[in-house]
C-alpha cells in the first residue's frame, strides 16, 4: 500500500515550527517510514506532485501572491493542519495590524515601492478551511509527532486545551505569581509547552495562545494588583498570538484605558 | 541573426531555510548577468519594536530565525547590556558561551548532515540518503541532539529558549545538571572528528575566491559574543562602528537589505570568516584534525565550508566540555540593570556568521528605533560572486547538474533566507545568438 503523502508548507515565520520536524532526531526516520515526504523544500530537493494526503502550513498570511497560495494548496490538500503562533494566529509580525504598514515598510526599507506586502497579518483559518491547529511559538516536537501518529491511525490528536496553569501543578511547579509577585499569562494561555516558563523563575509570555474561554479580565486584574499598568497588559497581550481573538480583545481594551489613562 | 534560448527554471530552493530567487542568464556562452533574490514577505520586526520594553528584545528577535534564535538572544542582550553600562562577567557570561555551544552544534550539524551532505554524495535529501547511508543519518542525528540538549537545559528549549534576558539569565543550572550531559558530549567529540574525516573525503569542485572575510576576534577565546570586528584586509573596529564602516542598500531583486563595506563591497561572513581570522584560538585537536584533513589555517574554497563547519562543530563540543567542568553555580542568575536612554550595539557569532543589532532607548527603556543585520543579508553579494565563478567553470555542464552545483553553492553559506527576510526560485537562462 501506497504511504500517505506528506507537504510542508512555509508562509511569513521563522522556519522554527517545520524544523521542529526535522528536530525530532530519534523519530525522524520512523516518521518517514509511515509517511511518504513529499514536498517538503526546506529537507529535500525532490517534489512529488499532490494531492497531498496531509499537509503542514507553518506562517502567517501577509502578502497578495500567499493570499492567492494557500487556495491552492487548499485544494491540494485532504488533511489540512495549521503549526505554530504564525499560521493559527498570525504570529508576532501580526503587530502590523495595529500600525500604518507604510510606515512599517519606510522605517526598515529605503524603497518601500519594492515590498508587495499586504496590511495585515492573518491566521490561515481566515482563508481556507483549516482541519486542526497545533499552537505554540514554538510548536512542541512531541506534539507534531502525535498530530502525524493520530493522522496515520485515523484519529483525533490529543492535544491538551486546558491551561498552562494545570501543567505547573502537574510539575508541582509553585505558582510565580503567588509565590515571587511575577505577572504570568498561564491562567489564560493553552498549554502544551510543559509550563517552561515558571519553572525557570519567569512568568508565562503567552506562546501557546489563549485557552478555551479564558478569563482575561480576572487575570489583568490580578497582574494590576501587582503592580501592572494598562500599557504594560498591553505589551502582554500583544506577543505572539496578539491577533488571536481574547488576546486582541483584552489589548485593545487596555489600549483604550492606557489612553484614557494618560499612562 | 537568430538566438539559440537555452533556460532552466527551479521555482524553489531547496535544503535552505527559507525561500529566495536565483537568475543566470547566458548569452553565446558569456555569462551575463547573475543574481540571488530574495522574496521573504518582509515581517518588520525593526518597526514593531518600536515602543516595545528592552526586555523583550532577546524574546522577540529570537522568532526572526527558529534555526539559531540564540544568536538572535545574544547580540539583542549584548547591546542592551551596552546601552545600560551592565557588564554580564563571570560564570553568567561563560554560560551564555556554553548556550551558543548548543546552537552551534545544533545548527552546523542540522546543515552538514540533513542540508548540505546530500549535495556531495547525491541525493534529493538526508531521507533518501539514509536508504544507502543510514549510520551516516543517524550519526548525525545523534550528534544533533547533543547539541539541541545543551539548548534545551540551559535554555529551556530547543527553538526559541525562554532562559535568556538582559543581565544574564532568569535560572541558572546547578553543576549537577550540567554534568548529565558530559557523556553524550564525549561521544560527540569522537563523532564530531569521524564527520570531519568523512566530509574531508568528499570531492570539491575547485573554486577559490579572494574573499574579504569578517569575523569577531577577540584575543583570547574562538569568537561568539563578544570581540572587534575584523578582516583580514585591514578592517579592525569596535562593533558600535558597524554603521560607520558597513552600508546597507534596498535594491529591488531582495526583500533583504544588501551590506556591504563602505568603498570595498562585497565582504564574506560564517564558519570560513571565522576560521580564517580566528585559527589560532581553537583548541589544539580542533587545529590538529583541520591540517590532517588538507585544510590551510585559511581555506579560501566556499564548498569546504562543510569542512570547517566539522572543525567548528568539534571547537563547540570540546568547549562545552571545558565550560562544564570549570563551572560553579553563580550567586545570582542576572546582574542589577541601570536603565537609562541610551544606544546599544551588539554583535556576536551566529552559526551563518555575524549578526549586528542596534537599539535606541528611551529613559524608560522602552526602543525608539532597532536595527538588525543578519548574517544572510550581508553573504548576499558574496553568494553571488561565487556563482558567477562556478559558472565559469560549469557552462559546459548539463542543465540538470549545473542547477544542483548553483544551488549547492548557495547551500555552501547554509543561508538562514527567513533571518533575512523568503523565495528561491532558480532560473538559469542561456541564450545563444548566431
Amino acid at each position: 500500500m501506497a504511504l500517505p503523502k506528506l507537504a510542508v508548507y512555509k508562509f511569513a515565520s521563522c522556519d522554527g515550527c517545520q524544523l521542529s520536524l526535522l528536530d525530532v532526531e530519534d523519530h525522524l526516520l520512523d516518521i518517514a517510514s509511515v509517511v511518504h515526504i513529499a514536498n517538503f523544500p526546506e529537507a529535500s530537493r525532490e517534489v512529488v506532485e499532490g494531492p497531498y494526503d496531509l499537509t503542514l502550513v507553518e506562517g502567517s498570511i501577509t502578502t497578495p501572491h500567499d493570499a492567492e497560495r494557500i487556495h491552492e494548496i487548499r485544494r491540494q490538500s485532504k488533511y489540512l493542519v495549521t503549526i505554530g503562533a504564525c499560521a493559527t494566529a498570525g504570529g508576532i509580525q501580526a503587530l502590523r495590524n495595529w500600525k500604518d504598514t507604510d510606515l512599517f515598510a519606510s522605517t526598515v526599507y529605503a524603497h518601500p515601492e519594492y515590498l508587495d506586502t499586504l496590511h495585515t497579518s492573518t491566521p490561515i483559518k481566515n482563508h481556507v478551511e483549516v482541519n486542526f491547529e497545533l499552537r505554540g511559538c514554538p510548536i512542541d516536537k512531541m506534539a507534531l509527532v502525535e498530530v502525524v501518529a493520530a493522522f496515520v491511525q485515523g484519529r483525533r490528536p490529543n492535544i491538551p486545551e486546558y491551561s498552562v496553569c494545570v501543567e505547573c501543578k502537574r510539575k508541582g511547579t509553585p505558582c510565580v505569581m503567588v509565590s515571587q509577585g511575577t505577572p504570568c499569562l498561564g491562567p489564560v494561555t493553552q498549554a502544551g509547552c510543559g509550563a517552561l516558563c515558571p519553572s525557570y523563575n519567569r512568568g508565562c509570555y503567552g506562546c501557546f495562545g489563549p485557552m478555551e474561554s479564558p478569563n482575561t479580565d480576572m487575570l489583568a486584574a490580578a497582574w494590576q494588583r501587582l503592580g501592572v499598568s494598562h500599557r504594560e497588559l498591553v505589551d502582554a497581550f500583544r506577543g505572539f498570538n496578539a491577533y488571536a481573538e481574547p488576546f486582541r480583545i483584552a489589548s485593545d481594551h487596555h489600549e483604550a484605558l492606557a489612553v484614557a489613562q494618560g499612562e | 541573426m537568430t538566438s539559440d534560448v537555452r533556460r532552466i527554471d527551479v521555482d524553489y530552493l531547496a535544503r535552505v531555510e527559507g525561500e529566495g530567487e536565483m537568475h543566470v542568464k547566458v548569452v553565446d556562452g558569456k555569462i551575463e548577468d547573475v543574481y540571488f533574490g530574495i522574496f521573504e514577505p518582509p515581517r518588520f520586526y525593526e518597526a514593531f519594536m518600536e515602543g516595545r520594553p528592552f526586555s523583550e528584545a532577546p524574546d522577540i528577535t529570537a522568532r526572526i530565525c527558529g534555526i539559531c534564535p540564540v544568536a538572535y538572544q545574544m547580540s539583542s542582550v549584548h547591546a542592551m547590556e551596552y546601552a545600560f553600562g551592565a557588564s554580564v562577567g563571570g560564570q553568567l557570561r561563560t554560560l551564555r558561551r556554553l548556550l551558543y555551544c548548543g546552537e552551534w552544534i545544533e545548527s552546523h550539524v542540522l546543515h552538514m548532515f540533513l542540508l548540505h551532505a546530500p549535495d556531495f554524495l547525491g541525493y534529493e535529501s538526508a531521507v533518501h540518503m539514509a536508504a544507502d547511508h543510514k549510520d551516516v543519518v543517524e550519526l548525525g542525528l545523534r550528534l544533533k541532539k547533543a547539541g539541541n540538549a545543551i539548548v534545551t537545559l540551559v535554555g529551556g528549549r530547543e527553538i526559541h529558549p525562554i532562559n535568556v534576558k538582559v543581565g544574564g539569565f532568569y535560572k541558572v543550572p546547578t553543576k549537577k545538571e550540567l554534568l548529565t550531559l558530559v557523556p553524550e558530549l564525549e561521544w560527540s567529540r569522537d563523532a564530531a572528528i569521524e564527520t570531519i574525516r568523512l566530509v574531508a573525503g568528499f570531492n570539491f569542485p575547485k573554486v577559490e575566491q579572494d574573499f574579504e572575510f569578517v569575523s569577531l576576534s577577540h584575543p583570547l577565546e574562538y569568537p561568539f559574543n563578544e570581540g572587534r570586528i575584523v578582516s583580514n584586509k585591514g578592517l579592525d573596529i569596535a562593533v558600535s562602528e558597524w554603521n560607520d564602516f558597513f552600508l546597507e542598500e534596498h535594491v529591488e531583486r531582495s526583500n533583504a537589505l544588501h551590506s556591504r563595506i563602505r568603498e570595498r563591497g562585497a565582504y564574506h561572513v560564517g564558519p570560513l570568516a571565522r576560521y580564517a581570522l580566528n585559527f589560532e584560538k581553537l583548541t589544539e585537536s580542533a587545529r590538529d584534525i583541520a591540517l590532517e584533513v588538507g585544510l590551510g589555517p585559511v581555506e579560501l574554497n566556499p564548498f569546504k565550508s562543510i569542512i570547517v563547519r566539522g572543525v567548528e562543530t568539534l571547537y563547540a563540543i570540546e568547549e562545552a566540555l571545558r565550560i562544564i567542568d570549570q563551572y560553579e553555580e553563580p550567586a545570582s542568575p542576572a546582574v542589577e540593570l541601570n536603565i537609562h536612554a541610551g544606544v546599544g550595539h551588539g554583535a556576536s557569532e551566529a552559526p551563518r556568521g555575524m549578526l549586528y543589532h542596534r537599539y535606541e532607548l528611551d529613559s524608560n527603556g522602552r526602543i525608539l528605533k532597532a536595527q538588525i543585520v543578519p548574517p544572510t543579508a550581508q553573504n548576499q553579494l558574496t553568494i553571488e560572486d561565487d556563482l558567477m565563478v562556478v559558472l565559469e567553470d560549469s557552462l559546459e555542464m548539463p542543465d540538470d547538474e549545473l542547477t544542483w552545483v548553483l544551488e549547492q553553492s548557495i547551500r555552501n553559506y547554509d543561508p538562514c533566507i527567513s533571518c533575512a527576510t523568503h523565495f528561491l526560485k532558480l532560473n538559469i537562462e542561456r541564450i545563444t545568438t548566431e
